[in-house]
């Protein structure tokens, strides 16, 4: 049985794109499933809400 | 001269997507100098940097825009600052992607998602990479600024699950023969690679395309793998993949060297390969560990695309461009036209690799270098704005990309200081990298042209010559056309070498020949 990182070589890759968006367009340049996510900070970028959320999760 | 500035509260893009409006903007006549940034901290100071302040972006927030112009007149900051819309507008049109809000509801849509991409501001990878990682997904993590300590959870959480974390820091991955982040378009193949840094990884694949080999997977593993803190986690999972991997023949792992500690678990691992593995470790000095069986050691990458090649049954060696014909025609001519006041070689590198594997043939050669990103720590520069001597200078390092785009999609500091060096009286070769290939800049060499003919032309009205050496690192099947990229710069007198290891060493005869063969630094 194949283990998760041999599957991930012998593909094919279905690809969660977070942040820049030129990176999902060249992989779909390339014929790969992408899935983009708007990224935004979280909590507005508020650093002791993102602390208190990452504690909450 | 006059500034004004506006903030859009709750409104994130990322900084590439900025700095295509920021271009924009900064082409209206009149205007002197625009910044369009989001309000983090680091983009305040950058503000403060050039007077524009005020109580509003004191109270911005990370996922606040700002838009700062100085420009000749208050009109013409209120005709930038009333063109902002349409220019956010025509570029949001221009992405076709479906678009999700956040890593949950994507993985909702698609269960069968089996790699996260990330590449946001460094302090909140955090979350995002834990969240992909609980739910399966491995991870290629292009932001830095990660710290030590969440690194090696991530990697110690996603190590109990056998899933990857390619970064933080990470450049490039090709998995599969599909370019993650800054890649190039090369031929599949037997040969597997694994590092820590894009730009070696780019430059050993494209290489060993040139060489008629091909790639089956290259790994990223982020620039502190190997460091003591994380032992070299990704390395030694991909080391293990590559080795079950059927396409892969043969391993090369590209990299600085690796701290004593992982030297250590890495040596027996790659005695118990049972695929040949090539080490190119570049800076490398008196190994004191004895060499494993089945390693096979290369000073530079080109001698890492040699071995590897070499190794690969089937493959033989058949270089179809490497620019040494012309390289050759020139050299006599260069050493000649050279004025017994121009002594040195300042290379302005957009690869991290290229500048160290630079110092190191440079050094080799009994050339004094410094760096801000120095091989040897007592050659650090003082302040990287100020070259001494034989200076390489990675300007894709921290100092010059807080707040902008990495050189090898702005490189509108490079093409600055390609001016400022090439028209130094001292300065005899200028050396330069020049990186094609995804998420790569549409037409680097266009961008960098304008100020490599204006330093030559300067130095050419003074009865000089201006040497100016560069290596092409990308494919014919770049998206950027290779051929033309090279007869952009062959047109302007740029010397051309298909690797940077050539560059350099063409470099170190120039200078070497010119002063007699004695140490210049």
């Amino acid at each position: 049985m194949l283990d998760k990182v041999d599957e991930l070589l012998s593909g094919p890759l279905v690809v969660i794109n977070v942040g820049l968006r030129g990176f999902a367009e060249s992989m779909e340049e390339q014929e790969l499933e992408v899935i983009q996510v708007d990224w935004k900070p979280p909590a507005g970028g508020d650093q002791e809400m993102i602390d208190l959320l990452e504690d909450l999760l | 001269m006059v500034s004004g500035f506006v903030v859009r509260p709750n409104e994130y893009y990322d900084s590439v997507f900025l700095m295509g409006i920021n271009k924009r903007l900064a082409e209206t006549e009149g205007v002197l100098q625009t910044a369009v940034l989001m309000g983090s901290e680091n983009n305040k100071r950058l503000l403060a940097d050039i007077g524009i302040v005020g109580d509003k972006i004191d109270a911005a927030k990370p996922n606040d825009l700002i838009v700062g112009v100085v420009a000749e007149s208050d009109g013409i900051i209120e005709a930038v600052i009333g063109s902002l819309e349409y220019y956010l507008t025509v570029q949001e049109v221009s992405v076709a992607t479906e678009q999700y809000r956040s890593m949950d509801e994507a993985l909702g849509v698609r269960e069968d998602a089996n790699l996260a991409v990330l590449s946001i501001p460094g302090e909140y990878i955090f979350l995002e990479a834990q969240r992909a990682l609980e739910a399966g997904l491995h991870t290629f993590i292009f932001s830095s600024n990660v710290s030590v300590d969440e690194e090696l959870a991530l990697k110690l959480f996603a190590a109990e699950r056998n899933l990857l974390v390619m970064g933080p820091d990470c450049g490039t991955s090709i998995l599969g023969g599909k370019g993650i982040g800054f890649a190039n378009a090369v031929r599949q193949g037997t040969i597997g690679a694994i590092g820590p840094s894009g730009t070696g990884l780019q430059e050993f694949t494209t290489l060993v395309h040139h060489a008629g080999g091909g790639i089956s997977h290259a790994i990223g593993t982020g620039s502190r793998d190997l460091s003591n803190e994380i032992g070299g986690i990704t390395t030694l999972m991909a080391l293990d993949a590559l080795e079950d991997d059927s396409e892969t023949e043969v391993i090369a792992i590209i990299s600085k060297p690796p701290d004593k500690r992982v030297l250590e678990e890495l040596f027996p691992r790659i005695e118990a390969c049972t695929k040949s593995v090539v080490g190119c470790f570049l800076g490398i000095e008196g190994l004191s560990e004895k060499l494993p069986e089945g390693l096979h050691l290369a000073r530079t990458i080109d001698e890492a695309v040699d071995l590897t090649t070499t190794l690969t049954s089937g493959q033989i060696a058949d270089p179809k461009y490497t620019g040494e014909d012309t390289a050759s025609k020139l050299a006599d001519e260069i050493k000649e036209a050279l004025s017994p006041g121009q002594r040195f070689i300042r290379g302005l590198f957009a690869g991290g690799t290229f500048c160290y594997q630079s110092q190191q043939i440079l050094r080799d050669a009994g050339l004094e270098t410094y760096s801000n990103a120095p091989i040897d720590r007592t050659h650090k520069l003082e302040h990287f704005d100020e070259s001494r001597g034989h200076t390489l200078i990675d300007m894709g390092d921290e100092e010059y990309t807080v707040g902008r785009p990495h050189p090898m999609i702005d490189s509108t500091i490079r093409a600055r200081r390609i001016l400022s060096e090439g028209q130094a009286p001292n300065v005899a070769v200028l050396l330069l990298d020049v990186v094609l290939g995804h998420n790569a800049s549409a037409d680097p060499v266009g961008d960098l042209l304008e100020s490599i003919l204006k330093a030559k032309r300067a130095r050419r009205d003074q009865g000089e010559e201006l040497v100016v050496v560069a290596s092409i690192c990308g494919t014919e099947d770049d998206p950027q056309d290779l051929d033309l990229q090279r007869e952009q710069l062959e047109k302007a007198g740029v010397i051309v070498f298909d690797s940077n290891g050539k560059a350099t060493h063409f470099c170190s005869e120039v200078i070497m020949s010119a002063s007699g063969g004695s140490d210049v630094g």
